[in-house]
């Protein structure tokens, strides 16, 4: 395909897609049989809702009520904790996924918009035995301290270099200007996406 | 990766990275369980007044409630602190600040535990309230804690060196000036959070975002009544923390719930808000300066009056003061001193420990004092810090004799000698239409360790696994400062071990050793020294034991390599794994303490202090700062920003240039932008809305220069560099704005709102 894992969100490379079906059942199921029923209020009113995406290049089934926010559908439903709340209101971007390739806060959306789409978490960045290029140059140049920025960082550089794929370090401020981070100062941040960047073009 | 050996001194990537990049790393917050409960915490909503009555029956009403507690359910003495315990895990008699604790809900999912807490009704008879320290100070002030036998001052200190009045009056030039630094939140990203769970033998366990493990179970204890080994505190590196993590904050509230469910996980996460609202702040603070100098420039007198506002609860208020105390003369010498200080309790949010520890707020003041003395004597600001710098040997402002090293003069001559200070005239002069350009510096310190009166220790205990590899118990938290990464090199360089077969335990109270506090710049030294010397003795053994194996008769010849210990003359190996196979799980562990050392000095001052006065050991930097000003909005935008920062030698360059660049940028919030905006006790932006921290967009190209001296008391020579970096930005963007505008700005953040008022204020004739 020639996709360039940097830029692309076309996981098929080194994710292998499905034929398997990753099936997430969430918790209210469980204690709804338990005859409990708590679901953020959900269980009472009967309204759970079944979903089809691709997560992380696999397709996924999630019986989940509408309108719970994505970022606990990740964290909590499906386990990929990778993804961080730092304000729950759409202002740190810790929580930034791609939702069809694009930089979304899931903080800010809610399960229903999951259905149909190709979301990829920090989780899905990776190769089957590698980090994405971004990562390992987020690792190399020193773009991690506390680490709780890093995976919207990535997730947020990743869409930023689709969307330009030769970015100045103007550039790539402006990119991540909607992703705080408090430790770093984040000029080894803006070293890593140029080094990411400078590695994609010496191999290409 | 390819597996490395990571020496001391080379740029080695953090040990953590790799996890955290992949989103692999468990943080607290990532840890949740089967059939989880939540708890969640009702807030005062009132800044002072007395409870009437808290009632719990609507909401316990609730189906999927689990348990509803108020002040009264309790046990123990319901007060948590440090160092004066003064401080309700829920509010029993009064509230004393606006986010006080009243209730604790425990429900079965996050929506029914709001609707509880939403039904529960509290009753509170407001009493006035004290806001500034001017009103605290008031003869007839409410008294925030009635028992408080020195009212609303929680320590009045003061420290002496000579005479500083009389010396005042001698001196040729005499300035007088006073500033006001406002409340800061540290706006970590992993807000305040934690998971506890009570396991069937009765013991709690709770995993959470902490600075202080092991100093956490001794609070709980205390506070809850419950005995120290029913207790096990578990802290995996943080999401950010710089201080706000240093104490209690969901501890006692999570034990306290985990005791009402059965065994049953129950998890605490405060959202944003909640963390603005009950979080810990950085002290505004008051600083009223008076100098001294003869008219070439040398310092001769300094006397000063700091005021730090401490909110509801003492928590760490004392010692942040006394720090602020101790560094209120900067990184020079005056020979007459006289430094006095109130900490004062109001009914706002709580202060406490932040970066720079009291020591931020007295930079700003002690800077500013230096360019309005450089400005009235006409002397260039680089050059009059030149000439009173600090140097080993020499007496420091809080009368303590430096005895170690020293190096603030070499910083300020690194600043003097870069290209841009040389080339500052003409950056000015390219200013464009109705911009103006201004260079600031500021020469800073930081002390090191908890100071005297407390032993600054650390336990370091490695361990040969049975599979062969090198098992580091870090007891002090990694809260992304990078120690965890500093311990794996110490271990790498002493037992010639890559990468890859070194494994790093965090702090667990039952598996790692007390390490004290990551607090202090004193993680990497203070357990860095601990286990330079475990390893040493795990190196003696695993040499040791070989030669038993390979029947040597010295130990002269058996070398450690990756992976095994090889006999140089006769080309012998022992694989780790069999020498571990043949050890004891004793004889595989090795545990060495170290205390840092104290001042030797006997100080006749700062008697007030029980705690953290004074310190031997400092980090100096000397900052310098490029910045624009717009005339016609106000705002600065910081154009270049170089630092040179002596912290003794280097231990690895990324991670000390990493922590160069965060103190920065916090410190450019700090000047620019961040202030925790009150009325009356109530914060009105506790959002990241409203709430300034810089983006990638507010945050200049910086240059970190590492001005290296060898600190003999140091591993390898090194001093702790967290904080130090955080003191020079706010006074170096205000000595830059002079520089460019004339206006000297008493009052942080130096917004463009203040910017515009000032420039457009005529000077006073």
């Amino acid at each position: 395909m020639g996709v360039s894992p940097l830029r692309g969100n076309d996981k098929t490379e080194y994710l292998p897609c499905g034929e398997e079906e990753h099936r997430v059942t969430s918790p209210s199921k469980g204690e709804a049989r338990r005859g409990r029923g708590f679901y953020d209020g959900w269980y009472y009113s009967g309204l759970i809702m079944k979903l089809y995406f691709t997560l992380n290049g696999k397709k996924t089934t999630l019986d989940v009520a509408p309108d719970r926010r994505v970022i606990d559908v990740l964290r909590e439903d499906c386990g990929l904790t990778g993804t961080k709340e730092g304000c729950g209101a759409g202002e740190c971007g810790a929580c930034t996924i791609l939702v069809d390739g694009e930089s979304r806060l899931s903080c800010l959306m809610l399960a229903a918009q999951l259905a149909g789409r190709q979301i990829t978490t920090i989780e899905g960045m990776a190769g089957k035995d590698r980090p994405h290029p971004l990562q390992d140059a987020f690792i190399q140049h020193g773009a991690v301290q506390c680490g709780f920025c890093t995976p919207g960082m990535i997730l947020s550089a990743s869409a930023l270099l689709s969307r330009n794929p030769r970015p100045t370090r103007a550039d790539i401020r402006a990119g991540l200007s909607g992703n705080l981070c408090r430790c770093t100062g984040y000029q080894k941040i803006v070293d890593a996406v140029e080094a990411a960047v400078r590695r994609e073009e010496e191999s290409a | 990766m390819n597996p490395y050996i990571p020496e001391i001194g080379k740029p080695v990537p953090r040990a953590d990275g790799a996890a955290k990049a992949a989103g692999a790393e468990k943080y607290a917050v990532d840890h949740y369980g089967e059939n989880l409960l939540w708890a969640g915490v009702r807030r005062a909503g009132v800044a002072h007044g007395r409870i009437r009555c808290v009632d719990t029956a609507a909401a316990l009403q609730i189906s999927g409630v689990i348990a509803v507690l108020t002040g009264r359910d309790v046990p123990g003495t319901n007060r948590q602190g440090i160092v004066h315990k003064d401080q309700p895990v829920l509010a029993d008699e009064k509230v004393r600040h606006r986010g006080d604790a009243v209730a604790l809900v425990v429900a079965e999912d996050r929506a029914t535990l709001k609707k509880a807490l939403s039904l529960i009704r509290v009753e509170i008879d407001p009493l006035p309230g004290v806001f500034t320290v001017d009103d605290a100070l008031r003869p007839d002030a409410p008294l925030v804690h009635d028992e408080h036998p020195q009212g609303n001052i929680l320590l009045k200190a003061t420290i002496q060196a000579g005479g500083a009045q009389a010396a005042l009056e001698g001196c040729d030039i005499f300035i007088e000036e006073t500033f006001h630094v406002p409340a800061i939140s540290h706006a970590f990203i992993e807000t305040e959070n934690g998971v506890a769970w009570q396991e069937e033998d009765g013991k709690i366990v709770l995993v959470v975002s902490t600075q202080a493990p092991f100093r956490d179970k001794w609070e709980i204890s205390h506070a809850l009544g419950l005995p120290m080994d029913r207790l096990r505190i578990i802290g995996p590196y943080l999401g950010g923390a710089f201080g706000g993590k240093d104490g209690a904050t969901v501890q006692c509230l999570l034990v306290l719930a985990a005791l009402h469910t059965g065994g049953r996980r129950v998890k605490m996460w405060w959202d944003r808000e909640e963390s603005f609202v009950a979080g810990y702040k950085r002290h505004a603070v008051r600083l009223q300066y008076r100098l001294g100098a003869r008219s070439d420039g040398t310092l001769q007198a300094l006397h000063c009056r700091l005021y730090y506002d401490t909110g509801a609860y003492a928590h760490l208020g004392g010692e942040v003061m006394a720090l602020g105390m101790e560094h209120a003369g900067g990184p020079y010498r005056i020979p007459d001193t006289l430094i006095e200080g109130w900490c004062i309790y109001t009914n706002n949010p709580i202060a406490g420990a932040m970066r720079g520890f009291g020591v931020a707020q007295v930079s700003f003041a002690f800077e500013g004092m230096m360019d309005l003395l450089a400005g009235k004597l006409g002397i260039d600001p680089l050059e009059l810090r030149l000439k009173n710098a600090l140097r080993r040997g020499d007496r420091n402002t809080a009368g303590v004799t430096m005895t170690q090293s020293t190096g603030v003069l070499d910083c300020l001559a690194a600043v003097q000698n870069h290209p841009r200070w040389q080339e500052r005239k003409a950056w000015k002069k390219a200013a464009g239409p109705f911009r103006r350009r201004g260079v600031g510096i500021a020469a800073v310190f930081n002390a090191m360790g908890y100071g005297r009166g407390l032993p600054d220790s650390a336990l370091a205990k490695v361990e040969l696994t049975k599979e062969g590899r090198i098992r580091i118990y870090s007891g002090v938290s990694d809260m992304g400062q990078g120690n965890a990464t500093a311990f794996v090199q110490i271990a790498g360089q002493i037992l010639c071990q890559e990468h890859t077969a070194i494994e790093l335990v965090q702090p667990d109270t039952e598996r790692t050793l007390p390490s004290g506090s990551a607090a202090a710049s004193r993680t990497t030294y203070t357990y860095g020294n601990a286990l330079i010397r475990a390893c040493e003795e795990l190196r003696r053994r695993l040499t040791g034991r070989t030669a038993l194996i390979l029947l040597s008769d010295t130990l002269d010849d058996l070398e450690l390599l990756p992976g095994r210990v090889k006999n140089l003359m006769s080309g012998r190996e022992i694989p780790l794994t069999a020498l571990a196979a043949m050890m004891t799980p004793e004889d595989r562990v090795c545990i060495s303490q170290f205390i840092m050392p104290v001042v030797r000095d006997k100080l006749d001052t700062g008697k007030e202090f029980v705690i953290g006065f004074p310190h031997l050991l400092f980090s100096y930097a000397a900052h310098l700062v490029c910045i624009e000003v717009d005339e016609l909005t106000g705002a600065i935008n910081v154009e270049a920003y170089l630092a040179a920062t002596e912290a003794g030698r280097v231990l690895n360059p990324q991670a000390f240039e990493q922590q160069v660049h965060g103190a920065i940028a916090q410190g450019i919030g700090y000047a620019l932008s961040e202030e925790v905006l009150m009325q009356e006790g109530r914060i009105v932006n506790p959002d990241f809305a409203t709430y300034i921290i810089p983006g990638a967009l507010d945050i200049p190209e910086m240059v970190s220069l590492a001005v290296e001296t060898y600190e003999p008391t140091g591993p390898y020579g090194m001093k702790g560099v967290g904080e130090v970096g955080m003191n020079g930005p706010l006074p170096a963007i205000a000595g830059a704005l002079a520089d460019a505008c004339g206006v000297h700005m008493t009052r942080s953040p130096l917004t463009a709102e203040r910017v515009l008022a000032a420039l457009s204020t005529p000077p006073p004739p």
